[in-house]
Parts: structure tokens; sequence; C-alpha cells
């Protein structure tokens, strides 16, 4: 067998430069699946690392999913709120640590706002157990300081202490749609998560109230903005409703039945979520659009060992001679075989070695700027189990690949005899 | 080795749906004979060769090399016969283009560890030392291209892997065609030398009649071959 291989490898050495563009067909192809499959991994891990440490989600009757989707990753919006006094019933069950409240439905420049209290920077965990910390500032105190994610910093350029207004609604350049004679003033701004919360607005439960003073009837009352400031500080601005409720439960075990006790909850309907539950739910319908997308790339890889075929089938003609030559020195038909399955074997396993390192190369080159740019994470490090059985399938389908040609080079040995044809 | 090299008896052989190529009542060669097999062009010679060497089956009758009867043999045997036994020589295109000189001199080793040991520990300078004796001791051509040879080297490269491992049998196919008279002459002495001194026998093919002297024997394909196929 190693006679066989250094006889393999001189061979395509001869070949360097049609075996060079087929290694190249190879790996580019193993570089697409490999990309697809880690940006798959990479969004799933972001997603899953969002948010940790929250046993339950709290909000008003939905789907599980929608429900996580719009607390979580500010997508979509809630159809309807959970009022104030079923929120502090919630707070106050006993099989309840704590509660963190979230009120969503005004943007700034096409950036989400969330008014929560003080708790959420205590308790919101991403990323497997950590916490937010400051990149600069502080949390909000007044009630019109608001705190920003690093991405809303970074891309509208704000400081500390930029005023900024809020836009009624979810618009993403509805400027001057509501909010805009109630400034805010940042007061801190938060470091990266890679979460969707770099790309909040953080204010107070209270500073949701305020601005919506005289927004009773749903539309903006055109007296609304002769209220004065002053004046709004003086009004109980104990929030009526909420979006959603995070919640960590004294006990773990505790998780099941407490689901069900809100689930079934007497007076206002509720419901609760398990974030993990519901992110595997989320997966499940994600994984159709998935599975179509690796089976794309799984085609693409088909290609590029159907180009390994071709380019060691077109070879035969030329080899004709070198056959007989082997023949005649001693080889065996076997031999034959083995030798044209060891080149196929030899061109798939460098174009898959090759393709992974180029998408792992291009993952270290590209991450950081897709991270920022695109909020996608791929997943880095060194190669994984995914790309070893890349690298184990793409080599043992080209062996196998490869015994086409070896089947005919090994026929057509035997029927030519020692008479050595051109 | 006592008994023939090479005891031909009653073989036919066809190609597949052609007519008979062969029809051969007996053809003997001894142990150190140098035979010289003399036939036109499509008379049959290199399909004789491809039966002697165990590359084709015959029909019928009965091939025995070294004793062993080729036709008896399961494929994998008469395989393995031919590679620690039988060195071959070609017409011309004899080398393996991607392998250098001493690579292609040595390929017979791969395939037989008869071959690698009757070599001795050292097979590379075995090698160079074959080459030597066939005239190319120019070191500088032991790691060129074998397509940058001239023809007459690349026949002489053909012969030392030929004879690499001391087989008992070397069966050459019209190697120096392509050769002009005093190449050819100076080739076959060589090879003669080489074989007499191994202890080899030789089976030489040729059209060329005039070659007839240069060796102890020579044969009429025509005489023995009753298929006689026109070309
Ligand atoms: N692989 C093959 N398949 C079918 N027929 C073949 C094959 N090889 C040779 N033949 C036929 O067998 C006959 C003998 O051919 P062979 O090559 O043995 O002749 P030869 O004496 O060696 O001729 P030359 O001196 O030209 O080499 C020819 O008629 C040829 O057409
Ligand atoms: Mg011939």
């Amino acid at each position: 067998m190693t006679a066989l291989f250094s006889l393999a490898w001189a061979s395509l050495l001869n070949r360097k430069g049609s075996v060079i563009l087929t290694i190249v067909a190879v790996a580019l192809s193993v570089a697409l699946f490999l990309g697809v499959e880690k940006a798959r991994s990479g969004a799933r891990e972001g997603f899953g690392n969002t948010i940790s440490g929250t046993d339950l989600i709290i909000g008003a009757p939905t789907g599980s999913v929608n429900l996580l989707l719009y607390s979580v990753f500010r997508m979509g919006g809630a159809t309807a709120e959970v009022s104030w006094p079923t929120y502090q019933k919630i707070a106050a069950r006993e099989d309840i640590a704590w509660t963190v409240p979230i009120a969503l439905g005004d943007s700034h420049r096409g950036y989400r706002v969330m008014g929560t209290n003080l708790d959420y920077f205590k308790h919101y965990k991403f990323g497997g157990g950590q916490s937010l910390s400051f990149a600069e500032g502080k949390p909000f105190d007044d009630l019109f300081d608001a705190v920003i994610g690093s991405d809303v910093a970074r891309e509208l350029g704000y400081t500390l202490d930029t005023p900024l207004t809020l836009s009624h609604g979810l618009g993403a350049a509805d400027l001057g749609s509501g909010h805009e004679n109630r400034p805010f003033r940042i007061t801190g701004i938060l470091k990266p998560t890679g979460t969707p919360v770099d790309r909040t607005v953080h204010v107070s439960l209270e500073a949701i109230t305020a601005i919506h003073v005289g927004w009773e009837t749903g539309a903006k009352n055109p007296l609304a903005d002769t209220i004065p400031e002053e004046m709004i500080r003086s009004f109980d601005l104990t929030p009526k409703t909420v979006t959603a409720i995070f919640a960590g439960l004294e006990r773990k075990g505790t998780i099941l039945t407490t689901r069900r006790a809100i689930n079934t909850n007497r007076g206002e309907p509720l419901m609760a979520i398990i974030p993990g539950e519901a992110l595997a739910e989320l997966w499940n319908v994600t994984s159709v659009a998935e599975r179509a997308l690796l089976a794309v790339s799984a085609f693409v890889i088909a290609v590029g060992l159907v180009s390994i075929l071709t380019s060691i089938l077109s070879s035969l003609n030329e080899r004709r001679r070198e056959m007989s030559i082997l023949r005649a020195t001693g080889a065996r038909p076997g031999h034959i075989f083995f030798l044209l399955v060891l080149e196929a074997g030899l061109v798939g396993f460098l174009g898959a070695a090759l393709g992974i390192a180029l998408v792992h190369g291009l993952i270290a080159l590209f991450a950081p700027m897709l991270q920022a740019q695109y909020g996608v994470a791929f997943s880095m490090g060194a190669p994984g189990l995914v790309d070893l059985a890349v690298l184990g399938g793409v080599t043992l389908a080209s062996l196998l690949i490869g015994a086409i040609p070896a089947l005919t080079a090994m026929r057509r040995s035997l029927a030519d005899g020692l008479s050595v044809r051109l | 080795m006592s008994g023939p090299v090479i005891d031909i008896e009653g073989l036919t052989f066809a190609w597949k749906q052609g007519p008979q190529v062969l029809d051969i009542a007996a053809f003997r060669l001894e142990a150190g004979e140098r035979v010289f097999l003399r036939g036109p062009s499509g008379s049959g010679k290199s399909t004789l060769l491809g039966l002697i060497a165990g590359v084709l089956a015959p029909q019928a009758g009965r091939v025995r090399v070294l004793g062993e009867d080729m036709s008896a043999l399961p494929p994998s045997r008469r395989d393995r016969l031919r590679a620690d036994h039988v060195g071959v020589i070609f017409q011309m295109f004899n080398l393996v283009p991607y392998l250098s000189v001493t690579g292609n001199v040595l390929l017979p080793l791969r395939f037989s560890p008869a071959r690698r040991k009757a070599a001795g520990g050292d097979a590379k300078s075995e090698a160079h030392r074959l080459l030597a004796r066939l005239g190319l001791e120019d070191p500088s051509l032991l790691n060129r291209r074998v397509s940058d040879l001239s023809v007459g080297q690349q026949q002489r490269v053909a012969a030392a892997r030929a004879l690499i491992g001391a087989p008992k049998l070397i069966i050459a196919d019209e190697p120096t065609s392509a050769l002009d008279a005093d190449a050819r002459d100076r080739f076959i002495a060589l090879l003669s030398e080489e074989v007499t001194r191994s202890g080899a026998s030789l089976l030489f093919v040729s059209h060329d009649a005039s070659l007839a002297p240069l060796f102890t024997r020579a044969v009429d394909l025509a005489a023995i071959n009753r298929a006689g196929v026109r070309a």
C-alpha cells in the first residue's frame, strides 16, 4: 500500500496543473458547505447566548416563539400587555425570586426603546451567565435618563450626555412622530454583548409612562406638548401595563408547577415560557430552511466530487501506456485499481483540508467584522468535529468515486495485455 | 534451475471474436539461453509474450514458465510469478513519465518482495550499478525527467529495470526498433552481457532477421505457429 501511495503521489505531482484546479474546486465546495454550517451553528449559539439565568418569561397569551422573539430579540411586537396589578401579583409569588418588567413599543431612529427598572442591570444575564457592564457612565437615575447599547453608541456616534428623543411606534425614520418634546440624556453606555441589548435604548418604566402623557386615547392629544415637564414629574408615573416580565425562581425544581400556575392564572390570562424550550421550538421552525440550505451546499460538494471523477476519467486515455508498464513490471489488476482510487482519495482529502483551512482563515479574518456589522456570530476556534466529519466524509466519497475510473482502467489493462497502446 | 524456463505445448489463442492468432504445438526455452524470435508485424509476437508473461490467458494448451502452468494458475499467482521472475522490455515508451530514472528502475521492486530481497539492502545503488553497466553512469542523468532522455537511453533504463532483482526470464518486445544500427548492436551486446552475468534467460522478439547472429538461437514464429495470421 505504501508503494502505491508514493506512486499515486508522484502521478498527481506530474499532473500538477489540473490536479490543483480540481483540489481548488473541491476546496471551494467544502468551504461553502462549512461556511453555511458555521453560520448556522453560530446563529444558534448567538441566539442561545442571548439570555441566560432567566427561568421564565411571562407575557400576554401569544405564541411562545413570538413572546420569546419580541421580549428577548426585539423582533415583532406584542399584541397585548400585562396589567401592572397582575405584574405585582406575580412579583409577590413565593416561588419567584426576582422579576424584571419590561415595556416595549417605542423606538429611537430604528433602535428599539425598552422601559425597565434597575433590576434589569442586575438580573439580565447573557452568554452563559455574564452580567451587563458599563463601558461608560451609569444606570439611569433621573426620569429622562437613558442607557444605550454599544451598537447604538457606535453607529449613531453618541457619547454621554448626548440628547435624544424617542418616536412613538417602531418605524425606522419617523422622526417627529411623537415624543420629540421630551428629550432624554444619555447617562450610560453598555459594553458590547453580541446580543440585541447592543441595539437597545434603555429607559425607566416611568419614563415610558411620562412620554405617553396625553396619549391616553392611543393617539396624541393636540394639547399633550403643552403640559410642562414639572407637571409631568408630579404625576403618578406608575405604569399601567408592562409588555413582558423576566423572572427567576427561588428553586429551579418548581419551574413546571410555577409555569402551570401562571398559565392557568385566574383573572387576567397569562403565558409563561421557558426560554430554552421556546428557543428549541424556534429551531424547529427554522430547521426546514437550514436543512434546505445545507442540502444545496451538500450538492455543491457533490459537484466538487464529480470534478475529481472527470479529471481522472479524462486522464485515463493518455495513461493507458502507463498502466501497461505497471502491469508488465509486476502490478496486479488490484494495484491498478487502488492506484487510481488512492489518487482520487488524495485529491478529495487535500481539497477538503484546503477548504477547511480556507473557512477557518476567512472566519478568523472576517468574523469580528461580521459580528459587528450584522450581528452574525460565527463559531470560531480550532477545527472541530464538524470539520473532521467533512474531511472524513469527502475523503471517503472521493475514494468511492475513484472506483469508477479505477474499474475502467483495471478492465482495460486486462484487455490490453502486454501490448502497450498509445 | 534444471527444467526449461519456457515450455509451450498445444497453445492456441485468439483475441475476443477475432481469428486465431497463435496455434503453437511446442516451443521451449532452456535456462541460460538467449533466444531470438523473428516474425513479421502482426504475426502475434507481442501476443505470445503476453501469454508467457501471464498477462493473457490461452484458450487451449499449456504455457509453463519456470515449471508453473500459467493457464492453470489463478490470476493472482500468475501476476506474482511475473512480478517475481519476469523482466519485460517494450519497443518504446517504456518508462513511467512521473518517475525519475532511478524510480523507474526500482519500479518492479515495489510489486515483488522476492526481487526486493534479491536486489539487496541498498536497492538504489544496485539500480545505479545496473545503469552504469548499461552505460548510464552520468549521475546528472539519474534525476532527470525520463522524457528528456534519448530513445537509446530510455531503452537502457528499461533494460536495467527488467534486470533488477535478478528475474529468471527477460522478455524483450522489439526493444531496438527505434534505435540506429550502431546503438542497436551496442544495446543488444550490453543486454546480453548483463543477462548472462545474472544467470537469466532471454527471449528477444523482432521482425529484423539481421539480429539473429547476436543470440544463442533464432526461431521463426512462422515455423512454429500454425495459425499464420497475415497482417
Ligand atoms: N488488444 C488487442 N485486441 C484485439 N486484437 C489485438 C490486440 N492486440 C493485438 N491484436 C491483434 O492480434 C494480432 C497480432 O498482434 P500482435 O501485436 O501480437 O502482433 P506483433 O507480431 O507483435 O506485431 P508488431 O510486430 O507490429 O508488433 C494482430 O492481428 C492484432 O490486430
Ligand atoms: Mg508487437
